[in-house]
């Protein structure tokens, strides 16, 4: 049974088995706990949104038809479902404005630490955001256009000037549903209320509000996010990183940087490299201070500075659990409640870093920019001192970790297929209507102890580049793939399908592309704009030959993605279903009607090879409506099953 | 003998037990596909509320088992050996006497299928499916003995 194999990755086994020892509660401990879900809730029929209820309707159609208020199970799970895809996209779009308002003090001189990195890109989308920026600082260019991305938040009227990036056609088309966005935090308040008793309770005009709102993160909040991000701490590049618990060090100070927001742990990174603090570190025994991340944090300083990754998501418990943690920062998103009772086991210290967010057991730091030097240089040096509470006795550190080439961009993708004279996507496009590349997944997203951790990933991807599909990757799904040495360029020749090894080995790059964290989605849709512009490959995004999928999503924002993907026109794949299949006429609204009216859908599939399969099979019908030519090569029939890997 | 026994100080009525027991009558045995068979799988148990406790209700086997006195076409027996009262569905007629002698309410009728719903403690597998699946623990899949010691030792605590 698949209960049994929690997780791929022998670093995740070895601490399973040491956990278990030590007594340490983890998530797999909990999961079994919760086992099994609640039917109702897996189907999503149960509604607590007013007190006539909590309402259930039951799904094999015997009892309760509809709630107390009177709505049926399509109105229930549709407004369920709006209510994650809004949770979701609050997350990211809160998340951009966190980095709106850092930039927002950059300029005002407000900041410690924060320089503008990224000059060309911000000068780029200034203009593009109508700041005139010829005689201009970069200063007052930086505050223009900060105040013109915050003032989007409460535009009441009008529409995000990122969802001008789009097609024509897809502009057009969400403007004749109107879907277009028009302001991002009235599309959460809007879409939140409908979800009230009483108000929207049609699953159709529900289903709208969902796009909606979801696209207020894609091409709102999360793109914010992408993009002054790069502006702040740096366009990302490729860069040689390490992955995986074996990147904590027995004999050096470890900071763990946890969470999703980069504007401290950024900091932290560069501010770790302080010579003096390094002295301060060596004075009390140790060899050096080691700052590595788990979830999204390390995504984003792995692709801008390659500090190394100790693990996704489903490994922060794990990670404490090797004794050697000396301080872990949290921020928000995806930190689980946990970790304080696991620290307590060990010298481990944990401070939250976020106003938004606390921990109970956990002591609170919060973050200032004015002070963001200062308070690095003092945590890291909370970290060295802790260092000599660590008990040697009982520290254990699986020796696992894998290479990983990470960093590539929208506007990477440029030079790296074009060559730095003429950078172009040409090269790209060629490839997919010749017929070397089949098309692009973007394979991303959480991992979940529903799954085998990473398992889906992998096989997933290995069955996907196998079929010379380019594989984009980002967050959770990215490490679990990194672990497993996919992000390797020798993967190609390893994995990848004659084609696409041929494109990789030309240009030196891995076939799976690790794009950073999973706000930087917004990268793909970028991609898919590009793709588009250079020609060749049809008009809208649901002309091309390109999908998503999320084997292993948990998180509300995933929802949210998932839906800005579906409403772009790209079709995705979820493994666990939505919660929805309580409603047969919502299901089939999103799995098969969508597809007419939005030119994208849904699809679910729990087995990752077959789930990579009904992808493939979505890209070769889409080659054929763009008459590409036909494959120039079979697709690589693995010789190492996927299976070995699992044993 | 194990029979099914409620603790009615924990049940929330989260009728999950109700969903396991018509997921394990179903065809497929599992949730997403069972809701889209052609012929509904029915629950056993219920969920019921009185007196302001919860409490699933299913067939009791019970000594007194009088829907098998009352079963004119002898579908049903009770098998002294092991405590069981036995469905015979090609000799059921569904004249739904036994449910409307049940004086726990705890056979109802399946109409499409002509034959009463009745808790077989999941014939199929060693254990009914519910204890399992209740979250809170409420269900418990004891014999009689057992159950006394239990109430005992909770007693003396």
């Amino acid at each position: 049974m698949k209960k049994n194999i929690k997780s791929v990755d022998p670093a995740t086994q070895e601490m399973l088995k040491w956990t278990e020892k030590e007594c340490i509660e983890t998530i797999w401990d909990r999961t079994k706990l919760q086992e099994p879900h609640c039917g109702f809730g897996s189907l999503g029929v149960c509604c607590k949104n007013c007190n006539l209820g909590p309402c259930r309707i039951d799904p094999f159609g015997e009892g309760a038809k509809y709630g107390v208020c009177g709505a049926d199970k399509d109105a229930i799970a549709a407004r369920n479902l709006l209510r994650h895809a809004i949770s979701g996209s609050a997350c990211h779009n809160d998340h951009g404005r966190d980095l709106a308002l850092a930039l927002l003090a950059l300029s005002e001189g407000k900041t410690q630490g924060y320089s503008i990195k990224a000059e060309e890109k911000l000068k780029k989308v200034a203009k593009e955001y109508g700041v005139e920026i010829e005689n201009k600082s970069l200063k007052e260019i930086a505050g223009e256009f900060a105040k013109k991305i915050l003032a989007e938040y409460g535009q009441q009227t009008g529409e995000l000037i990122f969802s001008h990036r789009a097609p024509k056609k897809r502009q057009e088309l969400w403007r004749k549903l109107g879907i277009m966005p028009r302001g991002i935090d009235r599309e959460i308040t809007e879409s939140l209320s409908r979800t009230n008793i009483g108000v929207d309770n049609d699953y159709k005009s529900l289903v709208a509000s969902i796009m909606k709102v979801s696209l207020s993160d894609g091409w709102g909040g999360s793109m914010v996010a992408t993009e002054i991000s790069d502006i702040l701490f740096g366009l990302p590049a490729p860069v040689r990183a390490k992955m995986n618990l074996g990147v904590l060090k027995e004999d050096e100070v470890n900071i763990l940087l946890h969470g999703h927001v980069p504007l401290l742990s950024d900091v932290v990174a560069e501010t770790a490299l302080d010579e003096e603090l390094i002295k301060k570190a060596k004075d009390k025994g140790a060899k050096g201070i080691n700052v590595a991340g788990i979830c999204c944090t390390a995504n984003e300083v792995l692709v801008r500075k390659g500090i190394p990754v100790a693990g996704n998501f489903l490994q922060q418990e794990l990670a404490l659990a090797t004794g050697a943690v000396d301080l872990m920062l949290v921020d928000l998103q995806c930190v689980m409640p946990s970790l304080a009772r696991v620290a307590e086991s060990f010298h481990t210290k944990i401070i939250s870093t976020h106003e938004k967010a606390r921990f109970p057991g956990v002591p609170h730091v919060e973050f200032k920019e004015e002070r963001a030097v200062d308070q690095a240089k003092e945590l890291i040096e909370t970290a060295i001192d802790n260092f000599t509470n660590r008990d040697k006795e009982r520290v254990h550190i699986p020796q696992e970790t894998s290479d990983a080439v990470v960093g590539f961009t929208a506007e990477g993708i440029f030079r790296h297929l074009g060559g730095k004279y003429r950078s172009s996507y040409r090269p790209l496009n060629n490839a997919i209507i010749e017929g070397r590349i089949r098309g692009v997944v973007g394979v991303v997203g959480c991992d979940n102890p529903k799954n085998q951790s990473g398992g889906s990933h992998t096989k997933m991807v290995k069955e996907l580049i196998a079929h010379d599909i380019l594989v984009i990757q980002t967050g959770c799904a990215a490490v679990a793939c990194g672990k497993s040495g996919l992000l390797r360029p020798e993967a190609a020749l390893e994995y990848a399908g004659a084609g696409l090894r041929e494109v990789c080995e030309a240009v030196g790059i891995p076939p799976v592309l690790h794009g950073g964290a999973c706000v930087d989605n917004s990268r793909i849709l970028i991609e898919c704009c590009n793709i588009l512009n250079e020609g060749g490959l049809g008009e809208d995004f649901s002309d091309l030959p390109i999908a998503g999928a999320a084997p292993e999503w948990m998180s509300e924002k995933a929802v949210a993605i998932g839906w800005y993907v579906v409403a772009s026109g790209l079709f995705v794949l979820f493994g666990s279903p939505l919660p929805v299949l309580g409603s047969e006429n919502l299901t089939r609204y999103i799995t098969k009607d969508l597809f007419d009216i939005i030119g994208a859908g849904w699809g679910f599939e729990e087995d990752p090879v077959k789930g990579a399969h009904v992808l493939i099979e979505h890209i070769n019908k889409k080659r054929e409506k763009l008459n590409l030519r036909p494959m120039m090569h079979e697709p690589l029939t693995s010789k190492k099953d996927n299976d070995a890997l699992v044993s | 003998m194990k029979k099914l026994y409620y603790d009615v100080s924990k049940c929330l009525a989260c009728k999950t037990c109700e969903i396991v027991c018509a997921v394990g009558k179903s065809a497929s045995k599992e949730l997403f596909s069972s809701i889209t068979e052609d012929t509904k799988p029915l629950t056993c148990v219920k969920v019921k509320d009185a007196q302001g406790k919860n409490f699933p209700i299913a067939c009791r086997h019970c000594k007194a088992h009088p829907c098998v006195d009352a079963c004119i076409a002898h579908a049903l027996s009770y098998d002294a050996k092991t405590g069981r009262v036995l469905h015979d569905k090609d000799k059921c007629t569904g004249c739904w006497m036994c449910v409307m002698v049940c004086p726990y309410g705890a056979i109802r009728d399946n109409k499409k299928l002509k034959v009463p719903v009745r808790c077989d403690f999941c014939a199929d597998t060693d254990e009914p499916r519910c204890i399992n699946a209740c979250p809170v623990g409420a269900i418990m899949f004891l014999e009689e003995d057992e159950l006394e010691s239990r109430e005992q030792s909770k007693n003396k605590k």
